[in-house]
This record gives C-alpha cells, structure tokens and sequence, in this order.
C-alpha cells in the first residue's frame, strides 16, 4: 500500500484542527452551563417556610447506595415531620431514584457538582445544609 | 586598521564576541520558546488551548518551567557511576550549540567601516574582497551533530537502569542508521554545489530567478534529509530513545532538576540546528527578496524559514504516532538509504549529460 498519501492526509487534518476553536472550558474562571435535569447535590424543598418532607421513608428504601438517613418526629400539630435527614455525599451515586419515590416532591436535585471538602464529617449533609441550597 | 592581535584587527574579535553573543542569546531563547510553541500548536492541534495561565495566554511558561526545574532537588542514582552521569548531559548539550559556529544567518553587514559576515566562524578579508569561512563547514556539522548520541548513551549507560540503558542502546542505532542516510542525502546537494562551505553553498541558492533552491533542484534528498534529521535528533515519529509507553522516559529516566532540562534544550537546539542545516542547504539559508541589498533582510529570512521548518517539526509531532522498532530499522536501511544512494547515482549520471 502506498504509505505517503496516509500521511498527507494526517497533515491536512492536523491542520484543519488548527483553525478550529478549542472547547476547552477555562474552568475555575469559566464554568460550564449545567443542564436542566443535571443531578446534583440534593436540596430539600420548602413550602410554608417548612420541610416539605413528611418522613415516609421512601426514599431512604429506595436508595441502592444506602446514603440516607431519616427519623421522623412529630411537631406541635401532631404530624409527622424529618426530625432528621442526613444525605451522605461520599456514598450517594446520584442516581435520582429517591427525587422520583418521593410522594410529596420534598427533594429534588440540584446543579451543584462542586463537592469537594477538607473533612469526611463534611460530606455528610445534615437537613440545614440541605434546606440552604433552595 | 587600529591594533591588530595575532594579524587580525581589534575589530574582528569584536565582531566575533558580539556574534557569539547574538547567536547563542537567540538559540537559547528560540529553545525556551519552542518548547511554548510546540504545546500551544499541537494544543490548538488538538482542539485545545495548551498553557493559558502563566502570563497572558500562558507567555511566561517557558520561564516558569525553568524556574521550577532550577529549583528541583538533584537526584544522583546511589549505582549510578557519578562521573559519566553528571558529564552527559553537558556532552548532549554542547554539541548541540557549537553547531551554530557554521551556519551563515545573514550577508556581510559593514558596522563602522569593518565588515562582518554573519556567520560566526567566518571573516571577511579585505585584500582578497570575499568571505572566508571553515571550507568543511557540514562536514565539521555532522561531526558534532553525531557527537550528541555520546550524551545520550553515557547517560543510558550512567544511570544503571535498564530503561535508561535501552534508551540509550536505541539512540546509538538509530543515530547510526540514519546519519548514513542524511549524510548521502547531503552528498547529492555536494554534487551540485562543488562545495562543502555553507557560504558557497549559500551564495549558490542566491539568484532569484525564483528556483534556484537546492529542495527544487534536489526534492528527494530534502525530504529525506529532513526525515533522517527527525530521526537523529529523536523527534516524535522517531522519539524511541525515550519512548514513555515502554521505557518510563528513556535515557533521562534517572534525571532530574536541571540536568533534566539540560538534555531538553540540548533536544530543541538540536531541533533549531537541524532546521538551520536544512534551511541552509536546501531552501536558499538567508537568502530571500532584496537580502542583498538589503543585508539586514538575511537574518530577518533566516529565521523565518528556520521557524517555518520547527513549525513543520511541531505539525509532524502532532500528527504521526511513533515508530515501532522494528519499522524504525526497516524505514532507514531499506527505504531511505537505497533511496539516497540511488539519488546520488542519478544526481551523477544526469549531472555528466548536463555537462
């Protein structure tokens, strides 16, 4: 087989490539458009200036990597409310099952991704960090 | 003329500091850049940026890399024999900058009534009215050319390690294989010139009749020219001496801080070296439009063409993967080598009918 035009051809490419703008993304100083359904940290949602939670503890049954923990407790009109509701960031995989077996839509996921922390303790959300990110 | 030492005016030896200086300065800066170059353009190559945060669009990092590798601990290997291990990064280094002594970047410039070629080993005299340079100039080029596989083997030998050692086993074949073959390819543009002086062969390219350039008189042995210099100063297509997939990072292994960087700049001084050689023998060195008239066009032609070529070196990186060995071996003892032998055969027989 003729072994030059292979070659020729590898040169034109590279220099097509040359004139074409990088998609490098200057990170820290440029950052990258999220999309919409982009499944991030997890965020509690708020009605009422509450936790719409009502700690049915479906979503800690449905979690494959085990990463949620809650306990119910009851408030002054007698109903049941997330006396506690910790997410473990280093063990969930962002799946998004327990946004869809959530039965009153009281967690959703946000575009947050920049999870990186000093402590392991620091990864574990407890509910008021994870009412902060509305 | 003024004072004279040893038969020569005092403005000889002027001339001859200040080119030195000038060229040394220059190759040494066109290193430390062509290092930026090559990740800016095989970067954009690859659809990316390359260095962006070192000064604007990452200008500084040529400097910032030679800060950081000036102040990184030296390792000596505790095996290592000593002596041979720090000697061979200056004896790769070396060689690949007194290469320069010879090659002619410019006409006869005249500063103060005195005129001084530019190129470094050369002056102009007087009575005679010509230039006068080393009449062996490439052969003393080749010389030390092949000198700088010295460096790379007592380094493979020095570090007592078995990449380095194959690093280095490499180098010595292939620079052994493929100096044969540059040097034949050179042997053609000889046959034409009558010369082995680069300023002759220069002034011979000089007509601008527009092809009086050795690469179209003489295309194959251009190109294989360049293609055996890629390969004897271990450019990518042929970069087996530190091939990083198989043996870590070859002959320099067991190197670090500057003597690290020395084998580097020795690697790009060869590449700028290898690019001037080319330049001067097949694509009319500084000679250009109005370069005459106006001498100091030379340089200004010179360096575009020397940086047209290591753009070219950059391109090939950033195309072709590495040979294999055994591909290595055959390209250079059955391809090139027949090739340039038959070039001179023809270069021969039809020279005799011109004639």
């Amino acid at each position: 087989m003729n072994p030059i035009t292979p070659i020729i051809n590898g040169l034109r490419i590279t220099l097509e490539h040359l004139f074409k703008k990088p998609v490098t993304l200057q990170y820290p100083t440029e950052r990258p458009k999220v999309a919409q359904r982009f499944r991030g940290l997890h965020a509690l949602n708020v009605s009422h200036d509450k936790a719409k939670c009502v700690a049915c503890y479906l979503c800690p049954t449905v979690c494959p990597a085990k990463c949620i923990t809650v306990e119910a407790g009851e408030d002054a009109n007698h109903d049941k409310y997330a006396a506690r509701y910790e997410i473990d960031m280093l063990r969930c995989i962002f799946c998004g099952y327990c946004v869809e077996a959530c039965p009153v839509d009281a967690v959703r996921m946000t575009g947050e991704f920049e999870l990186a922390n000093y402590h392991r303790s620091d990864f574990v959300y407890d509910k008021e960090r994870l009412l902060e990110k509305k | 003329m003024g004072i004279e030492i040893l038969g020569l005016p005092m403005m000889y030896y002027i001339a001859m500091v200040a080119k030195v200086l000038v060229a040394f300065v220059f190759v040494l800066l066109t290193v430390a850049y062509a290092t930026y170059a090559e990740r800016k353009i095989i970067g954009h190559m690859q659809v990316r940026l390359g260095p962006m945060r070192t000064g604007w669009h990452g200008l500084l990092q040529p400097i910032a890399d030679g800060v950081k590798l000036f102040f990184k601990e030296e390792i000596i290997p505790s095996q290592a024999s000593t002596f041979a291990y720090l000697l061979a990064p200056l004896v790769a280094l070396i060689p690949a900058f007194i290469t320069f002594a010879v090659i002619p970047f410019g006409g006869v410039i005249e500063v103060a009534g005195y005129k001084i070629p530019l190129q470094i080993a050369s002056y102009f005299d007087t009575a005679a009215g010509r230039v006068f340079d080393i009449n062996v100039g490439v052969l003393y080029i080749l010389a030390m050319s092949s000198l700088g596989v010295y460096g790379i083997v007592l380094a493979g030998w020095a570090s007592n390690s078995k990449y380095s050692l194959l690093g280095g086993l490499r180098a010595s074949a292939q620079m052994i294989s493929y100096e044969l073959s540059a040097g034949l390819a050179i042997v053609s543009v000889f046959m034409l010139s009558g010369t082995l002086s680069l300023n002759e062969i220069v002034a011979q390219q000089s007509a601008y009749n527009g092809f009086n350039w050795f690469a179209f008189k003489q295309p194959l042995a251009a190109i294989m020219f360049f293609i055996c210099s890629l390969a004897e100063i271990n450019r990518t297509p042929f970069d087996l001496p530190e091939a990083e997939t198989e043996l870590v990072s070859g002959f320099c292994t067991e190197y670090s801080s500057m003597k690290y960087a020395m084998f580097f700049m020795a690697e790009y001084a060869n590449m700028v070296t290898v690019c001037a050689l080319t330049t001067t023998l097949f694509l009319g060195g500084w000679n250009g439009p109005m370069a005459i008239a106006i001498p100091l066009l030379g340089p200004v032609y010179f360096v575009a063409k020397v940086y047209f070529l290591m753009f070219v070196c950059m391109w090939i990186r950033a195309t072709l993967p590495r040979y294999r060995y055994d591909q290595l071996m055959h390209l250079g003892w059955k391809v090139l080598l027949p090739l340039s032998l038959l070039n001179i055969v023809a270069t021969g027989i039809i020279g005799y009918f011109i004639n």
